[in-house]
């Protein structure tokens, strides 16, 4: 338990030790020995200059934690080297800080400027261990600082960073809910990001700190179910559970058509009589009326991303995909569950013990879905007692006509476990089964009595108590057997038991007219002795035997009946003074009188064995509150199903404007998603009708490309047409596998917004002819050849390009231009005009950003083979493009290698065309100005290009996993510059 | 959390009789109490509010694997002599009740695990045990594995390991049989390799679990396992194999045991033999009963092995070893009860372990494994194993 106080938080998942081991032990009592003189070696050796001195006396400290020791008294020489440069010593010293900030606020407040300077570091590791830190110090009032730092972290670069800011929100929020209004902000803001890393803590802060406010979710509805394959386990385990509550107030049922459908064949089934089927006509044609259910695709997709997940090793995630779907998906398909929740079941006991709890609530409700996993529930003598009567639980449950047999055999092995718990367990399970399936009601009935005469007393008392639940629903047969309990009351000593046997032979003593009375006069002679709940039945068998044969049983009435008068238990003594007044005729008794005989000899309903896990299903499955059957504190209840489907359209992203920050975000998105879960929303089968508004809002490029085509100017189109194009290689590189069906697809949906686009579609197809020639001529690398296909292109009168090869034209090919700015990542691409003079260049950065965000965070995945730079498989892009860069064309490709200087460095290789007719000299990279943290290992000088020829470099880029543009500038020069 | 909280525990813990009958999960009045019981020690969370049990009890084992492949053995004794590594890697495995890490290769590169020779060079260089530098797999896409990993051999073995669950009734018939397979790796592969590993039949596996690394599209659509692995041991993938198919018992055991009614003493006779083992020898056999409580003390001669009886457990083990299937093993001999106890009314059940070398019962077999993304050629193994899981008989 050491560490649970430090954590203390929400649950301080931390180890304890087997027994209780508070005092000291002799083995490190030397060592920990916690006498106060002790603790002045420690501050001189956390005084000292020496970080190892520094690093003994810290882990000391910890180790004094960890025994339960207060070390509070440590805190300033503590805090002291907090700024310490060892790594180990700064790391303790925090897990000191957070210990004992809330104790001694005041000095924490000294070490509060070390971590604002460390939320300044260049290093997003220092600054997230910053953060964490800081926002874990329990000070009121820091509670502003934190509240910016966390405002600031949540903006910053680094999905790291961000993440631990999502991680500080909770904390903040527990420490001050005032703060909740400003916190909800962060939360919509990083509930945005689009970073796997970031999903999962962020919609655990969600559930923290505003689970009610559902409809920050819309948004990122899509995205969240998208993303869900690669988060982390542990957040795919809060995602899902608030997707299920949110799918639950957002959807309608599917199965809404199928219950009614189910109650009205029912009824049709066993209704005879005629209301019946009158009812259900009236149900049928309103069932007619209703419109056939149609599921949202949002909901389908929500079932179609999580299934995956049960394949899962962790057992918390399975369970959540398991409660989803039990508690979202149409009762077909619900199913698939079953299987995984059985593997479960091989797992520790503990999990073992809240699968089957759940099973067990699920196996009510849904029988067939785990009859064909039976077999897995027999019990093995070695389970623990907790998981064999679970799983007896779970038998009875799924016990029908067709496989009663096979149980009770099963049971039967069982009943002679040497776990009498167990035992007790299994009869009351036979029992169950017996009432529940008719069929075999006598056999149980047969086998139970045989169990009364076993040796041990517990199982027999617990068959009493069964059989007398038993007997109740046909007592007139079973004479026999009540007569042979009625033997038994002289041994069986169980209150319980003993019970059980005067109830059932008061009841029926009709049956029994000769022994009854017998039995009265045994109890009557034992009354004394009996505990409570036998006296109590005692009387009852006394007044019904009064009233049914007060010949025999009068005198022996009265004298339990003066017994019980002076009763130790008020109970017993009412209970006693009541049944005198009303069996004993007196004159003042009135009316009652005449009924006592009537309401103690009234049939009785039987009792129905049910499980009592019926009805636990309304709390969420998988959730702390289901498995103790009681609210636990912070649960949310699950909503029911809305009665009018609320409207979808919430979900859907606008398509943004088509401004920089937005397109960049949304091809971040695309980005993001090729990972594992590229190919799986996206292609394939699976891509159906349903999902159509998914991919729409998905294919974010064509969509937003073809909004802006309508309204932009015909000088950009060509761009657009260009960029559209590089977004169409970017997705055939995302999904490799990919068929062409799906091209065609794509590019169709690509075509059609745009034809509606009327009037410039002609122009159009011309300028995209027009950018595939030129592609085809840059491979060609002719001079003469381009000039012509320009000179065709400039019939197609697109503005932007007959400038630009007005320039070529005005400016002599030879001429050498001094540093051109070239941006791997510009992000100024869609601005009206463009930074001249190169508007080529920015064209293609658009589908640059794309490329290169992808390469740097799906080099890993993709394909395999590419082990040498080959051109052929290797997609190219151009990086200057021949007339921006006055004959000198330059495309680069990401080689799938590592760097083989640096391993975080991504190799850029780099083709240097020369379509120029002289020699290009000494083209180097200079004056690399990369954003921070970013490095570029430039490729070595090239001392000469001939005309017409190509050279091809490998340069490092460190992208510092960021994704932001490398940006560097190529000289070429000609000895004078 | 003031630690009084786990008095309840305590208590929880004296009421069982036995240690795994302590309930995973009590309620206290302010906190729930969720415990997981694992090399005899109780590793306890406190949890003050909602939030899926199983979250919690797979993060307490996750805690435990992790102490385990730090310290090889998670005893008391490791937990009190690492105190501070075990609370440096707690800090790291959780962030106010969240998981952060808890993949072992990350926490081993933040936190370097103590060795007998790193203490050596701590002392003497002074530097520490913690990694200073951002694992860089967290951030990456590829979140289990660290990037720069170079080794001079470059291995990768597989085990596949199955197990056959199973119960068998007093006359020897099965009543159910099911295998439970999985493939450890241990993969020690230079840079950033991309496996792919395929099965001749896969279509054997019912059920799979995979290692976050598998790439599940794959498996769907082509049946093939393709991962980038984790650097060092890891379980590839766990698998089920239905229990339609009829899984073959590799052994039988024939048993005698009856006590009788009227004197003390009771006789006991068990052989077991080898079935269906596709000719490979059965090893590493053992014998286990639990013995009715009224058994006092058993006088028993095998016909190979060593046997113990524990009279105060009242467990006899009985270590065979090899099946010798021209002289089966057999244990023989008589029981005493004690003295005025009826007889008891329950046969024991004998619970067998066994191994079968180069053998996987379920049929199961690699084809191949491939790599891709780095040039070297990697040193490839695979080893089969079949074991006991839970295989009980019935007597």
């Amino acid at each position: 338990m050491a560490a649970s106080p430090a954590y203390g938080e929400e649950k301080g998942g931390t180890s304890s030790l087997g027994e209780p081991e508070y005092g000291h032990d002799p083995a490190s009592g030397g060592i920990f020995s916690a006498d106060y003189k002790r603790h002045d070696d420690l501050k001189e050796m956390l005084d000292s200059n020496k970080d190892s001195l520094k690093l003994e006396a810290m882990k000391r400290i910890v180790a004094m934690i960890a025994r339960g020791k207060n070390a509070s008294d440590l805190f300033p020489a503590v805090v002291k080297n907090v700024a310490c440069k060892n790594i180990e010593v700064k790391k303790l010293v925090y897990v000191y800080l957070v210990r004992y900030a809330e104790e001694q606020q005041d000095l924490a407040l000294l070490s509060i400027s070390t971590f604002q300077r460390g939320l300044k570091d260049p290093n997003q590791l220092i600054r997230a261990s910053a953060l964490r830190v800081l926002s874990s110090i329990r000070v009121p009032i820091i509670v502003p600082i934190m509240m910016l730092a966390i405002k600031e972290a949540a903006s910053d670069m680094s999905p790291y960073v961000r993440k631990t800011a999502a991680h500080a929100i909770p904390k903040l929020y527990s420490l001050d809910s005032d703060q909740k209004d400003q916190l909800i902000e962060v939360i919509e803001k990083l509930l945005a990001d689009k970073t796997t890393l970031v999903a999962g803590s962020v919609v655990m802060a969600f559930e923290e700190v505003c689970p009610e406010r559902i409809d920050l979710i819309h948004k990122n509805y899509r995205k969240l179910c998208n993303l869900l394959i690669d988060v982390e386990e542990w957040g795919q385990v809060v995602i899902i559970n608030m997707l299920t509550r949110y799918a639950r107030t957002q959807f309608l049922s599917p199965n809404q058509n199928e219950s009614l459908l189910e109650e009205s064949t029912e009824k049709a089934f066993y209704g005879s009589e005629e209301e019946d089927t009158k009812d259900a006509k009236a149900e049928a044609a309103s069932l007619a009326k209703r419109k056939p259910y149609v599921m949202d695709p949002d909901h389908r997709l929500l079932l179609r991303n999580t299934k995956p997940l049960l394949q899962s090793r962790n057992a918390a995630v399975v369970m959540a995909v398991a409660q989803l779907y039990f508690h979202l998906a149409p009762k077909a398909e619900v199913g698939v569950i079953a299987k995984a929740l059985v593997r479960l079941l091989r797992s520790h006991s503990e999990v073992q013990y809240v699968v089957l709890q759940n099973v067990a609530t699920m196996s009510i409700k849904r029988r067939g879905m785990f009859e064909p996993y039976l077999k897995s529930f027999y019990i093995r003598s070695t389970d623990p007692t907790q998981i064999k009567i679970l799983k007896l639980e779970v038998l009875t449950n799924l016990a029908n006509e067709t496989n009663i047999s096979t149980i009770l055999r099963e049971f039967q092995t069982y009943i002679r476990s040497m776990d009498k718990d167990f035992v007790a367990a299994t009869i009351q399970a036979i029992g169950r089964c017996a009432t529940n399936i008719g069929k075999v009601r006598d056999t149980c009935l047969n086998g139970l009595v045989q169990l009364l005469s076993n040796r041990d007393e517990l199982v027999v008392a617990e068959s009493v108590v069964v059989i007398k639940k038993l007997l109740q629903m046909q007592p007139a047969q079973h004479s026999e057997i009540i007569k042979h309990m009625a033997k038994l009351t002289d041994n069986i000593q169980v209150p319980m038991a003993r019970a059980s046997i005067l109830w059932l032979i008061g009841e029926y003593c009709e049956h029994v007219p000769k022994i009854a009375p017998d039995v009265l006069r045994k109890m009557a002679k034992s009354f004394t002795n009996e505990e409570d709940i036998v006296k109590l039945q005692v009387i009852n068998l006394a007044a019904k035997l009064y009233l049914t044969n007060s010949k025999q049983s009068k005198l022996l009435t009265q004298y339990v009946l003066n017994l019980a008068k002076y009763d130790q238990n008020y109970d017993i003594r009412d209970r006693a003074r009541f049944i005198r007044q009303l069996i004993v005729p007196t004159e003042k008794s009135g009316a009652l009188n005449k009924y006592a005989k009537k309401l103690f000899l009234a049939q009785k309903p039987a009792p129905i064995l049910e499980s009592s896990f019926k009805d636990r299903d309304h709390f969420q499955l998988g959730s702390l509150s289901h498995l103790l059957n009681a609210k636990a504190v912070g649960y949310q209840e699950l909503p029911d199903w809305p009665d009018e489907a609320p409207d979808p359209s919430v979900r859907n992203v606008e398509v943004p404007e088509w401004t920089k920050c937005t397109s960049r975000e949304k091809r971040k998105e695309k980005v993001e998603k090729p990972f594992y879960s590229d190919s799986e929303g996206e292609s394939g089968p699976t891509e159906s009708a349903d999902s159509e508004p998914e991919s729409a809002s998905d294919e974010s490029g064509s969509g937003s490309s073809s909004s802006s085509s309508s309204s932009s100017s015909d000088e950009e189109e060509e761009e657009e047409e260009e960029e559209g194009s590089g977004e169409q290689l970017l997705d055939k590189e995302e999904e490799e596998e990919k068929r062409p069906k799906k091209k065609g697809k794509e590019g169709s949906r690509k075509a059609a917004p745009r034809s509606s686009g009327s009037e410039d579609e002609e122009e159009e197809d011309e300028g995209s002819k027009k950018a595939k020639k030129e592609k085809i001529s840059q491979e060609r690398k002719s001079h003469a050849e381009t000039s012509s296909e320009a000179s065709v292109s400039e019939s197609s009168s697109s503005e932007s390009d007959s400038e630009a090869e007005a320039k070529q034209r005005k400016a002599p090919p030879s001429s050498r231009a001094g540093p051109k700015e070239i941006s791997l990542l510009d992000l100024d691409d869609f601005t009206p005009t463009p930074p001249q003079p190169v508007p080529s260049s920015s064209i293609v950065s658009a589908s640059l950003v794309t490329d290169l965000e992808g390469l740097t965070l799906t080099d890993a995945s993709l394909a395999p083979a590419l082990l040498s730079p080959a051109f052929g498989t290797v997609r190219t892009y151009e990086l200057l493009h021949r007339m921006a860069g006055e004959g000198l064309s330059v495309e680069y490709c990401f080689s799938r290698q590592p760097f083989p200087g640096d391993p975080h460095m991504v190799a850029v290789q780099i083709q240097i065309s020369n379509n120029t007719d002289s020699e290009v000299k000494s083209l180097r990279v200079s004056e690399p100005k990369p954003h921070s943290g970013m490095r570029i290992q430039e490729f070595p000088e090239i001392e000469c290009l001939a005309p017409g020829d190509t050279a091809s470099v490998v340069m490092g880029i460190d992208f510092c996993d960021s994704t932001q543009a490398a940006n560097f500038q190529l000289w070429e020069a000609d000895g004078h510059e | 959390v003031s630690r009084s909280v786990c008095d309840y525990f305590f208590e929880a813990q004296e009421r069982a009789s036995e240690a795994e009958n302590v309930p995973p999960v009590i309620p206290t009045p302010h906190h729930y109490l969720l415990s997981v019981y694992r090399h005899k020690i109780f590793f306890v969370a406190v949890i003050q509010s909602e939030v899926p049990p199983l979250f919690v009890i797979e993060f307490l084992h996750r805690v435990v694997d992790t102490f385990q492949d730090y310290f090889g053995v998670c005893s008391e004794v490791m937990i009190k002599d690492n105190v501070v590594v075990v609370y440096e890697v707690l800090e790291e495995m959780l962030d106010n009740g969240f998981p952060l890490a808890t993949e072992s290769n990350i926490l081993k590169e933040l936190i370097k695990p103590p060795t007998i020779l790193r203490t050596v060079v701590n002392t003497i260089t002074g530097s520490t045990n913690v990694g200073d530098q951002l694992p860089t797999g967290q951030l990456s896409v590829v979140p289990w594995r660290r990037t720069g990993v170079k080794y001079t051999n470059n291995e990768a073995y597989f085990d596949v390991i199955e197990e056959i669950d199973a119960i068998i009734d007093k006359s020897g018939s099965t009543i159910t049989a099911e295998i439970q397979g999985v493939i450890d790796a241990c993969v020690k592969l230079t840079g950033m390799p991309d496996l792919t590993l395929s099965f001749m039949n896969p279509r054997l596996l019912d059920d799979v679990s995979f290692h976050p690394c598998v790439r599940f599209k794959r498996w769907e659509s082509e049946r093939i396992l393709s991962f980038i692995p984790p650097d060092g041991n890891f379980r590839l993938l766990s698998y089920h194999v239905s229990a339609q198919n009829l899984v073959a018992i590799p052994v039988y055991v024939k048993h005698n045991i009856s006590f009788r009614d009227s004197s003390s003493l009771g006789r006991f006779e068990i052989t077991v033999g080898p079935k269906q083992t596709m000719g490979k020898t059965v090893e590493g056999v053992m014998v286990t009963s639990q013995m009715p409580k009224s058994v006092l003390n058993m006088t028993l001669t095998p016909s190979q092995g060593t046997h113990i009886f524990d009279p105060v457990t009242k467990l006899l083990s009985w270590d065979v070893g090899k099946i010798n299937p021209q002289k089966l093993p057999s244990l023989k001999g008589s029981v005493s009860l004690q003295a005025g106890t009826s007889k008891p009314d329950e046969n024991p059940t004998i619970n067998l372990q066994f191994k079968i070398q180069q053998l996987a019962i379920s049929g199961l077999k690699v084809n191949r494994l491939d790599m891709y993304g780095e040039k070297y050629k990697p040193f490839k193994g695979i080893k089969y194993m079949t074991k006991a899981g839970k295989f009980q008989v019935r007597t």
